[in-house]
């Protein structure tokens, strides 16, 4: 599979992850929530912003449990739960946040 | 709930590179720990060098995913022993290891170390205590 973003063309796996972290770029996470029907707010892009930041610090894409727990430390509880990301991320803030951010599924989720 | 949580002791024997084993435990750990198990990881022989600092794979090709092992902390992973007499038969001590930590959220995210070092009859009672190991 393959994903088209600024007339550049990226491989993806079967289930839309970038099949190369390397290939991100914003246009990424654009192109693949216009899919979703689901509009970017600055506030999708702290979680996206954040997970590439783990990933970059840790070389793994956190679990959901583990997101949520970070998240509130860094940007308060009021972020740092359930409600709020999945009601940022309906697929699920971990799966759909990290393909987003072109991250690798999450180690743990099936 | 108690009574079926039981402890689970990750042992691991190899060094990170050259066969999969380290990257294959560590990721069974972060898998296992989402399923709120008592887990402790424990490294001896040539397990010590998955701790070491520093490491570097841009020759080989491979990934390092050395920097994994400091969000075993996130995960609530909290319980990492390090055999002495393996360090010491390596010419290494706890000083060549990362500084691993995890967080006290009750006390204000705390930082509080991850690493027990311990000695191989310690090391011995750890394996006899726990209910499954599993050995990588």
């Amino acid at each position: 599979m393959a994903i088209e973003v600024n007339g550049k063309t990226y491989e993806t796996d079967e289930e839309g992850y970038l099949a190369n972290i390397n290939d991100w770029e914003p246009g990424v996470a654009e192109v693949m929530s216009k899919e979703d029907d689901l509009e970017l707010t600055d506030e999708h892009w702290d979680i996206i912003n954040f997970l590439r930041e783990y990933y970059e610090e840790y070389q793994i894409a956190p679990a959901v449990r583990v997101l949520t727990k970070a998240v509130g430390k860094k940007m308060g509880k009021d972020k740092g739960n359930s409600k709020y990301l999945y009601g940022l991320f309906p697929y699920g803030p971990a799966k759909q946040a990290c393909r987003y951010a072109g991250l690798p599924k999450p180690t743990g989720c099936v | 709930m108690s009574e079926t949580v039981k402890n689970f002791l990750y042992l691991n024997r190899k060094a990170p590179y050259g066969t999969i084993y380290a990257w294959e435990s560590l990721e069974v750990v972060l898998i296992g720990a989402a399923f709120d198990q008592d887990v402790s990881l424990a490294f001896v022989d040539d397990g010590v060098y998955q701790l070491t600092k520093g490491q570097d794979t841009s020759e080989i090709g491979m990934k390092n995913f050395s920097p994994t092992y400091a969000a075993l902390g996130d995960y609530e992973v909290k319980k990492i022993y390090v055999e002495k007499e393996s360090l010491d038969e390596r010419g290494l001590s706890l000083d060549d290891l990362q500084h691993l930590v995890w967080e006290d959220e009750d006390e204000d995210y705390a930082e509080k170390d991850s690493i027990h070092l311990v000695s191989r009859s310690e090391m011995a009672a750890l394996m006899d205590g726990a209910d499954v190991v599993f050995s990588f």
